[in-house]
């Protein structure tokens, strides 16, 4: 018998546009619906840095791209820039 | 007018300026708590029209008492003068063992204004971490985003959830970041909110005695800094800050500053001084 797969999926918003640096945000939402995450559940990042995601089995399926800033508003805030989205398949009963 | 020793402090402002918000626990005495709770359950308590001055809301009303505190009336009459205009209000109720928070978000819509509203919030009775707290993200009131466009973020270091007790008070900036936290209690959540507009220039309208003295020296990485100058408070930075976009938000506190106190030539640690820098004198030859 085929085993079902489903994805659960990671998000982490880095200080700067290498993924080896330090996890600033974060996200998680679960395929398996074993989960439920929602906003202000953690007060601690899953990892410390994005590579740490890698060294414990995610899957990096996003790089942010690097965006230079519209004429006039190279000063404004806005959005968080790195923002790697990781996956990982797993099995369920 | 207040009397002046109820203004927020230039230290103060400037602490709102850097974070977005001030908090003040415990400010509102157990009896008044205790009305306005009883109010709240009986549905009493009205705003009125948008654009309504604040002088004239809520007469009758507990909420009255509450904004006539001589401690409440320095907050508002230092961020948006003495008059306000009253823009709306809203009782948040979480009910009991909610699955889920609210997306995290900026109240109304993108709004890019120098001037700001504040937002009261008021929590009237004990709130634990389990009971949730409105959740906010300090630093993040410059970020131009749409209301709900930043709901995929769950967390960030250094987020606050508001566990207090009761009476406590959060006045924001109004593009602070923040969301309602899940309730996983078995008792309702209440927090009470209103949203001022000022009528007047917000230009040195706090408690500026200490303006000058608290300024601080414009060196960047020489010497001892004074950990409690308006340069080293707007200088801050958050732990969630990326690298690059943390050091434009030291700009946009400056400017906020700069808006605030008239003096077009404050800097933070030469940041803006540098980038001004266009001399137009020749060299001789
Ligand atoms: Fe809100």
């Amino acid at each position: 018998m085929m085993a079902r797969k489903r994805q659960q999926v990671l998000v982490l918003y880095l200080a700067n546009s290498a993924l080896d640096s330090g996890v600033k945000g974060w996200t998680s939402y679960d395929g398996t619906g074993k989960k439920n995450y929602t906003t202000g559940d953690s007060l601690e990042a899953p990892y410390k840095t994005g590579l740490d995601a890698l060294l414990d089995g995610w899957r990096v399926i996003q790089f942010p791209q690097l965006i230079p800033p519209y004429p006039g508003e190279e000063y404004s805030t806005s959005f968080m820039k790195y923002e790697y989205i990781f996956e990982k398949i797993v099995e369920i009963d | 007018m207040i009397d002046k020793k109820y203004l927020l402090s230039s230290k103060q402002m400037a602490e709102f300026v850097a974070r977005g918000f001030l908090r003040f626990d415990e400010l509102v005495p157990t009896e008044l708590n205790q009305k306005i709770m009883a109010e709240i359950d009986a549905g009493g308590i009205k705003g009125e029209t948008a654009g309504t001055p604040l002088s004239q809301c809520y007469k009758g009303s507990s909420i009255r008492t509450l904004l006539d505190m001589p401690e409440i009336q320095g907050m508002i009459q230092s961020l948006v003068g003495e008059n306000p205009l009253f823009d709306h209000d809203a009782i948040h109720v979480r009910e009991p063992n909610q699955g889920a928070a609210q997306g995290m978000h900026a109240d109304s819509i993108i709004d890019t204004r120098m001037d700001f509203d504040i937002q009261i919030m008021y929590f009237p009775h004990d709130i634990p971490l389990e009971m949730g707290g409105t959740l906010l993200l300090p630093g993040s009131q410059y970020r131009k985003v749409n209301e709900m466009d930043i709901a995929r973020y769950q967390n960030f270091l250094g987020q606050i959830p508001m566990v207090c007790k009761a009476g406590s008070i959060l006045i924001l900036h109004h593009g602070i970041w923040h969301c309602g936290r899940q309730n996983q209690t078995n008792q309702r959540r209440y927090m009470f909110k209103v949203r001022l507009n000022p009528q007047v220039r917000q230009l040195r309208l706090w408690n500026t005695d200490d303006l000058e003295t608290a300024k601080g020296a414009r060196e960047i990485f020489a010497g001892q800094k004074d950990e409690n100058d308006i340069q080293y408070i707007l200088s801050k930075s958050e732990p969630w800050f990326e690298d690059a976009s943390g050091r434009l938000e030291i700009v946009n506190r400056i400017k906020q500053w700069r808006f605030l106190t008239g003096d077009d030539s404050f800097d933070v640690h030469y940041w803006l001084s540098r980038l001004e820098n266009r001399p137009s004198v020749s060299q001789s030859a």
